[in-house]
C-alpha cells in the first residue's frame, strides 16, 4: 500500500502493464519527453524507449487510426487524448472503426485499445479543455466506458482496461489528478462493478468521476439534516452496474443521479429510465437529475454555476425527499 | 524490436526526436531573406519589387508595431502571473511573421487564426481589452468577427484552415476580390483538416493563403515529428504554389504575403507560405519548456530576433534617433497601461448569461432550465436576505458541511 496522487496511480498502472506485456504501447501528443501535459506518463519514455512511448504527430484521428493498425498486428495500444475537447477529430475512428471492428469481423479481430481521456471541468481553463463527452461513447455499441474517481480505482481499472480485449474509453477526472490516496497495486473488483461508498436508507445518490467526492460531502451534509444518503460510485458507465443501483433503490426508494455532463441524452436519463423500469414499485418519488445544463461548457468565470456542487446536490436530495420549498 | 526513432525520417534542417533527450534544431536558412539578423538588407530581385514602397519611415512603423505587440505579450504574461488571466499564449519571437503578414492585408480581407495570433489581431484593430476576454475566462470570443475582419481564433488545432477556405469560396461566389488568410502552426499541419483544406482550396481555386508559422515546437514536439520535409514542401503536392521565407524577417514576410495576395486577387487561387520562426516563450503560461528544450537552441534563435534586426538596420541608417525611440517606448507604455486597465476593469459575466446564445432561436428545454436555475439562485438570496447578486451557490446551508469536506 502506497500513498500517491491519482495521476501517479495511472502512471504506475501504465508502468506495470508495460512491464507485464511488451505489446502494450503508448501513443499520444507530448507524452514522451514532456511526460504529458498532466505528467501522467512522466518517466515512461526513459524507462521504455521510443518504440513503447510514442510522441505522435499532432493528429487525433491519426492516433486512434494507427492504434487500430497496431491492434490488428497484435499490439495493445494505450492512446492519450490530451484534453476531452480534442477527441472529436478522432471520433470517426473511435465510433466507426474501433467500436465496430470485432462485430464486423465476426470476432476475428479484437481491438484491445485503451483511450485515456482527461475529462471534466473545474480547472478554470479555456474552451475545449473541460468537457464531459462520455455519453457519446456510452451510446456507442462496442465500447466500454470507465470513469474513475480516486487513485485506487485509477490504478486498478486502468490495469483491467488495458488487459481486456475490448476497446475502453477511460475517463480521468482532471481536477482530481493531484488528490492523494492509498493505492494497493492489485486489480480489485471487476471494472464493471459500481462501488457503494456510503450506506444510507433514504436516498440513493449515483455519481462518477470528479463529482464522487462532492457526492460524499453531500451525504455528510444531508445526514446533519436527518437524511440518510447512500452514495454509489459508478466506475463503469458502459456497462452500468444496474444490480448494485437496483439493490440500493429497493432499499431507499429514491434516486438522484449527478454528473457534470449536460442533462439531455446524458447517463442520468438512461440510468433513471432503467431503474424506473426495474424498480418502479419501489420508488417513493420521481428520480432527480443534478447535472450540467444543456449548454456548451461555459467560460471559466461561470463554470461554478454549470458544475453540480454541494448545494445543488443537496437541492436534488431535497427535491427527491419532497422537501422543496 | 523496432526503434521508433528509425521510423522518423530525419531532415537535416529540422529536429527529430531522440532517445538521448531533446534534440536541438540546426539553424535553417533555406528560405527567402531580405533582412539578415545583423540588420543588413539583402537584394532579391523577385521579392524586392513587392516591398519597393517600404522605406525607412515604413520600416520604422513596422518596428513600432512589433515592439508594441511584444509589450502586449509581456504585459499579458505578467497579468497571468498575477492571477488576472487564466492563461496566455505568448507570441514572443513571432512578431515579424505576424506583423509582416497582417500589415499586408486590406481591411476587407479576412483572417482565420489560431490562438497565438495576438499580433495579427492587434493589426486588425482589435480593442486591447477585447484581446484579453477569452484569456481572462470571461468570454469565448473577444470581438465581432465581421467588424474586425478576423474570425474568433480557433483552439482546436487546424480547424480554421477549412473555415478560411469556405470563406474564400464565398468571396468568389460574391464577386469580391477579398482574400482570406488562414494562420496556423507547424503542429497543425499534421491534422487532417489542414490537408482537407488544401484539397478543397486547390480543387476550387479558392483565394486563400495558408500562412504557416513554423515556430518549431508544438508544445513539446519538434517540427521534425510533424514533417519529414520542409512544411513548405507539402502544399505543392496538393497543387498549391508555396513560398518559404525567414519568418523573423518582417520584409520577407510582407513581400511573400503580398505575392500571395496578388495571386489570390487576380484569380490565381491559393498560396502556401511557410514563415520559419521560433516560439521563444512557452506554449502557454501553463507550459514549462525547460523540460524538453535545449537552452542553447533558444539562445541561437535569440540572435535571430525579429525586432533586433530591424533595430540594427534602423540604427545603421541613422534612423534610430532618441526622439523616435522615446516615442515608440512611450506608445508601448501607453498600450500596456491601457491593456492592464482594461483587464482589471472587465466585469465578470452574469450567471444567467450561461444560457444565452446556445441557439439563435428560442429553445423550450433550455428556457425551462434557465427558469429553474434563476429560481434556484433566488432561493439563496431570499434565504440569506442578500441582494440578488447571483453569486455562485456555495455558502449558506453547505457551510455546515464545510468542516467535514476532505
Amino acid at each position: 500500500m502506497t500513498t500517491m496522487t491519482l495521476a501517479k496511480a495511472i502512471n504506475s498502472g501504465l508502468r506495470q502493464a508495460m512491464q507485464d506485456d511488451d505489446k502494450v504501447v503508448l501513443l499520444g501528443e507530448d507524452i514522451g519527453q514532456l511526460g504529458g501535459v498532466f505528467r501522467v506518463t512522466d518517466g515512461l519514455l526513459s524507462e521504455f524507449g521510443h518504440h513503447r512511448v510514442i510522441d505522435t504527430p499532432l493528429a487525433e484521428s491519426g492516433i486512434i487510426g494507427t492504434a487500430i493498425g497496431l491492434a490488428y498486428r497484435g499490439y495493445r495500444p494505450v492512446c492519450e487524448i490530451q484534453f476531452d475537447g480534442f477527441i472529436y477529430p478522432g471520433f470517426d475512428q473511435i465510433v466507426a472503426q474501433v467500436a465496430k471492428m470485432h462485430y464486423r469481423t465476426n470476432g476475428l479481430i479484437r481491438m484491445p485499445i485503451t483511450i485515456r481521456v482527461p475529462f471534466g471541468g473545474g480547472i478554470g481553463s479555456v474552451e475545449h479543455h473541460s468537457e464531459s463527452p462520455e455519453a457519446y461513447f456510452a451510446h456507442t455499441a462496442g465500447l466500454r466506458v470507465i470513469a474513475v474517481s480516486n487513485p485506487q480505482d485509477a490504478y486498478a481499472l486502468l490495469r483491467q482496461a488495458i488487459a481486456t480485449d475490448d476497446p475502453v474509453l477511460y475517463f480521468e477526472p482532471k481536477r482530481r489528478y493531484h488528490v492523494k490516496g492509498e493505492v494497493e497495486e492489485e486489480l480489485g473488483a471487476s471494472m464493471e462493478s459500481a462501488t457503494v461508498l456510503a450506506s444510507g436508507t433514504d436516498v440513493t445518490l449515483v455519481s462518477y468521476g470528479a463529482l464522487v467526492t462532492i457526492a460524499r460531502d453531500a451525504a455528510l451534509a444531508a445526514a446533519d439534516d436527518g437524511v440518510s444518503v447512500e452514495v454509489i460510485d459508478l466506475r463503469s458507465l458502459a456497462p452500468v452496474d444496474y444490480p448494485t443501483i437496483e439493490a440500493s433503490v429497493r432499499k431507499t426508494g429514491r434516486l438522484v443521479v449527478t454528473h457534470e455532463a449536460i442533462r439531455s441524452g446524458g447517463l442520468g436519463g438512461e440510468i433513471i429510465a432503467t431503474i424506473t423500469e426495474r424498480c418502479f414499485e419501489f420508488l417513493e418519488a420521481a428520480p432527480v437529475r443534478v447535472t450540467g445544463f444543456d449548454i456548451p461548457y461555459p467560460v471559466a468565470k461561470l463554470e461554478s454555476h454549470h458544475l453540480p456542487d454541494l448545494d445543488r446536490m443537496l437541492d436534488g436530495i431535497d427535491r427527491v425527499m419532497g422537501r422543496r420549498s | 524490436m523496432i526503434d521508433m526513432n528509425s521510423l522518423i525520417a530525419a531532415d537535416p534542417l529540422s529536429s527529430t526526436t531522440s532517445v538521448d533527450g531533446p534534440a536541438s534544431v540546426p539553424l535553417d536558412s533555406a528560405f527567402v531573406q531580405l533582412l539578415t539578423p545583423d540588420g543588413v538588407r539583402v537584394a532579391n530581385p523577385e521579392f524586392d519589387t513587392w516591398v519597393a514602397d517600404i522605406g525607412l519611415r515604413e520600416i520604422g512603423a513596422l518596428y513600432e508595431d512589433m515592439l508594441t505587440v511584444r509589450r502586449i505579450d509581456t504585459e499579458a504574461t505578467a497579468l497571468q502571473r498575477q492571477g488576472q488571466l487564466a492563461l496566455w499564449a505568448p507570441l514572443l519571437g513571432q512578431e515579424a511573421a505576424q506583423i509582416g503578414s497582417a500589415r499586408a492585408l486590406r481591411g476587407d480581407d479576412f483572417v482565420f487564426s489560431s490562438y497565438r495570433e495576438n499580433g495579427v489581431a492587434y493589426c486588425r484593430g482589435v480593442n486591447l481589452t477585447d484581446l484579453l476576454r477569452v484569456w481572462r475566462g470571461n468570454a469565448f470570443s473577444g470581438w465581432n468577427p465581421r467588424l474586425i475582419g478576423m474570425a474568433t481564433p480557433a483552439i482546436i488545432i487546424g480547424a480554421q484552415t477549412l473555415h478560411a477556405t469556405g470563406y474564400a469560396l464565398g468571396c468568389v461566389f460574391d464577386g469580391s476580390d477579398s482574400v482570406t488568410v488562414a494562420y496556423f502552426g507547424d503542429g497543425a499541419t499534421s491534422e487532417g483538416d489542414v490537408s482537407e483544406a488544401m484539397v478543397f482550396a486547390a480543387s476550387f481555386n479558392a483565394p486563400v493563403i495558408f500562412f504557416c508559422q513554423n515556430n518549431h515546437w508544438a508544445i513539446s514536439e519538434p517540427v521534425g515529428l510533424q514533417s519529414a520535409r520542409h512544411l513548405a514542401d507539402r502544399a505543392p503536392g496538393f497543387g498549391i504554389p508555396s513560398l518559404r521565407v525567414d519568418g523573423n524577417d518582417v520584409l520577407a514576410v510582407m513581400a511573400a504575403t503580398r505575392i500571395a495576395l496578388d495571386r489570390a486577387r487576380t484569380g490565381g487561387g491559393p498560396t502556401s507560405i511557410e514563415a520559419v520562426t521560433y516560439r521563444m516563450g512557452p506554449h502557454t503560461t501553463a507550459d514549462d519548456p525547460t523540460r524538453y528544450r535545449d537552452p542553447a537552441e533558444l539562445a541561437a534563435w535569440a540572435e535571430r530576433d525579429p525586432i533586433l534586426r530591424v533595430r540594427r538596420m534602423l540604427d545603421a541608417a541613422g534612423a534610430l534617433t532618441p526622439e523616435f525611440e522615446q516615442r515608440v517606448a512611450s506608445n508601448a507604455d501607453r498600450v500596456a497601461a491601457e491593456l492592464r486597465a482594461g483587464c482589471l476593469a472587465m466585469p465578470d459575466p452574469q450567471p444567467l448569461t450561461l444560457f444565452d446564445n446556445v441557439y439563435a432561436t428560442p429553445h423550450s428545454t433550455l428556457q425551462r432550465q434557465r427558469d429553474d436555475y434563476a429560481a434556484y439562485l433566488d432561493s439563496f438570496d431570499v434565504a440569506s436576505g442578500a441582494q440578488a447578486s447571483g453569486a455562485p451557490a456555495s455558502a449558506t446551508r453547505a457551510s455546515a458541511a464545510e468542516g467535514e469536506r476532505s
